[in-house]
């Protein structure tokens, strides 16, 4: 059996074991239970009188519940790109650091096929993270409020490469340093993307080139707010697109440029993490 | 396979930054033999084990294993190695644990299907083959360790100190697994503090300090090499002690004791012989045989390397 394999399986295999799978997938399936329960109350204060004309509040009610359901996907990006961090933040550095990754290399198999069977076992975890959290969040929002996002599919898809961007950088850090320095460094990067993704917003709001490029800039450094960004604009409906005004989306949509940026900089990182665990010493 | 030497090195070094863990290792391990690896803490012997396991990258110097460049990964489908400290994933239950490694070294199901029960048999763990690591006393977790390292029926074996926090029935066990590998013709390179284990098992040792190697040398020959022979006699003289000095070296008198060191135990029964004849009074003739513990003082000293 191939070795990528059967690491990824064993990294699979430890999540159920270890319980982890169970927990996270309980408090996924109580976050979509609290945002059904919520969904579904707003719908029926829809019944009472709220603009008066009827044919608005149709209107009203179908943008209103784009917004929960891009409210309910930012909540999901936060989640994934969290959990992200945190399945792989011990991974490699855990078991450089208790030695059970001594048994393992000393096999006569490649240190590559280590650090991606670890990546391929963390990338199906967050792929049933988000199959559970996204599509729990479009069908509630399609039985309920009667919405289909426009392009939702596309939209969890970007969300799903914003887990696996912060579950690769924290790999690649995981493979040179300690798990609590591997975290620190990890959200922190996160802060300085979500902050420079806020400035780039007000920064084309308020027309200052300055901030704007300064987003654009931390976007490089870490490009989850970018991709978080494009993602928002392809789940909300055109009107709200066309509004520019809410919370989640950005204010100019970003290029797919950014998007080819964002996947060459996963695999950039990838390169580090094989490359590092390589050649360090255990 | 060639009959290349199983293990091969040439001045291999090994520097952290400013500190130097292993300065120069030459060494060579013959493929059949049951070698020791002694030295004090921290004179480079954990250090050399990972280099040539690949485990850590040499700083310069040469070395080959089972014929291969270290860099090679594929030598190693014929090393097994018990870690110092071994961990592992302590989910997994005994057969799990087995299994795992033993797609590790690309073995099939099939073969797998025997080689692990097998090898459980030979740990005495097979009752407990379901059950999770975890709950394993640190005994049975060295005994499945040294399971895992015999999975690809190895060419070679590390044990990286592989009788601490054995009872001794366990201790007796892996000394067993040794003698048996030695009958299969596997090389087991053994990196042991329990001298008297190393005494039994071993058929040569390399003495280790400040990474570097002192002395190699049979045991058989360490052993048998001197033996400081106590007399309990009355009425000697100093011309008797002269006349002893034929069967052995550095006779003097201490006490009521004449003591002395001979080459051979042959040689006793003639010295008994020869007090008699003198009227001598010999109330016991005590061999000592220098252990290996006194010799491993004498050839590292007792600065423990640092």
């Amino acid at each position: 059996m191939n070795t990528i394999l059967v690491i990824a399986r064993l990294t699979f295999r430890e999540a159920v074991r270890r319980k982890i799978v169970l927990a996270v997938m309980l408090l996924g399936g109580v976050f979509l239970l609290l945002y059904g329960v919520g969904f579904f109350m707003i719908q029926q204060s829809y019944q009472g009188e709220v603009m008066g004309v009827t044919a608005m509040r149709a209107q009203y009610r179908q943008q209103a519940n784009y917004f929960l359901l891009l409210a309910g996907m930012y909540v999901i990006n936060f989640l994934a790109i969290a959990s992200g961090a945190l399945i792989s933040a011990d991974s490699l550095a855990g078991e450089i650091q208790s030695g059970i990754i001594q048994a393992t290399v000393t096999k006569p198999i490649r240190r590559s096929g280590v650090v991606l069977g670890k990546w391929l076992g963390q990338a199906f975890l967050l792929f049933l993270y988000l199959l559970l959290m996204g599509g729990g969040v479009v069908i509630i929002v399609r039985v309920f409020g009667n919405v289909i996002a426009p392009n939702w599919l596309g939209g969890i898809a970007l969300i799903y490469l914003n887990s696996l961007i912060v579950m690769t950088l924290t790999l690649a850090l995981s493979s040179s340093f300690s798990t609590l320095a591997t975290g620190g460094a990890v959200f922190g990067a996160y802060g300085v993307a979500f902050l420079g993704g806020w400035v780039e917003r007000i920064g084309t709001l308020v027309q200052d080139t300055t901030a704007t490029n300064l987003g654009i800039f931390s976007s490089l450094l870490l490009p989850t707010e970018a991709v978080w960004s494009k993602a928002s604009t392809m789940m909300s409906s055109p009107l709200l697109n066309l509004l520019g005004v809410n919370p989640f989306s950005a204010a100019s949509e970003p290029s797919i440029l950014m998007m080819v940026y964002a996947v060459l900089y996963l695999l950039l990182l990838l390169g580090i993490a094989v490359r590092r665990f390589g050649q360090r010493d255990l | 396979m060639t009959q290349e030497p199983a293990i091969q090195t040439e001045k291999l070094r090994k520097e952290f930054g400013k500190h130097v863990a292993v300065r120069g290792l030459t060494l060579q391990v013959e493929r059949g033999e049951v070698f020791g690896f002694l030295g004090p803490n921290g004179a480079g012997k954990t250090t050399s084990i990972k280099m040539l396991l690949g485990l850590v990258k040499p700083t310069s110097g040469e070395a080959k294993l089972l014929g291969r460049p270290l860099r090679d990964e594929s030598a190693r489908a014929h090393v097994g190695f018990l870690p110092e400290h071994f961990r592992f994933h302590d989910w997994l239950s005994a057969a799990e644990f087995l299994r795992l490694h033993g797609q590790l070294y690309h073995m099939d199901n099939v073969r797998l299907q025997t080689r692990i029960p097998e090898l459980l048999e030979l740990v005495s763990l097979t009752p407990f083959r379901d059950q999770q690591l975890r709950t394993f006393s640190k005994g049975m977790l060295q005994r499945i360790g040294l399971a895992q390292a015999l999975l690809n029926d190895p060419s070679i074996v590390f044990l990286d100190e592989p009788t601490s926090g054995l009872d001794p029935v366990g201790r007796r066990l892996v000394r067993d697994i040794i003698r048996q590998l030695r009958s299969q013709g596997t090389t087991v390179f053994l990196n042991s503090h329990l001298l008297s284990e190393v005494e039994i098992t071993c058929d040569r040792v390399a003495f280790i300090k400040h990474g570097e190697v002192v002395r190699v040398s049979a045991v058989s020959a360490l052993i048998d090499g001197e033996t400081t022979v106590t007399i309990h006699a009355h009425g000697f003289t100093p011309e008797i002690l002269q006349k002893l000095a034929q069967w052995g070296r550095d006779v003097r008198a201490d006490g009521e004791n004449i003591v002395m060191s001979v080459h051979e135990e042959e040689a006793l029964p003639a010295i008994n012989r020869c007090l008699v004849e003198e009227h001598v009074d010999v109330y016991s003739i005590v061999p000592q045989r220098l252990s290996l513990e006194d010799l491993f003082i004498q050839v590292v000293g007792t600065d423990g390397g640092l």
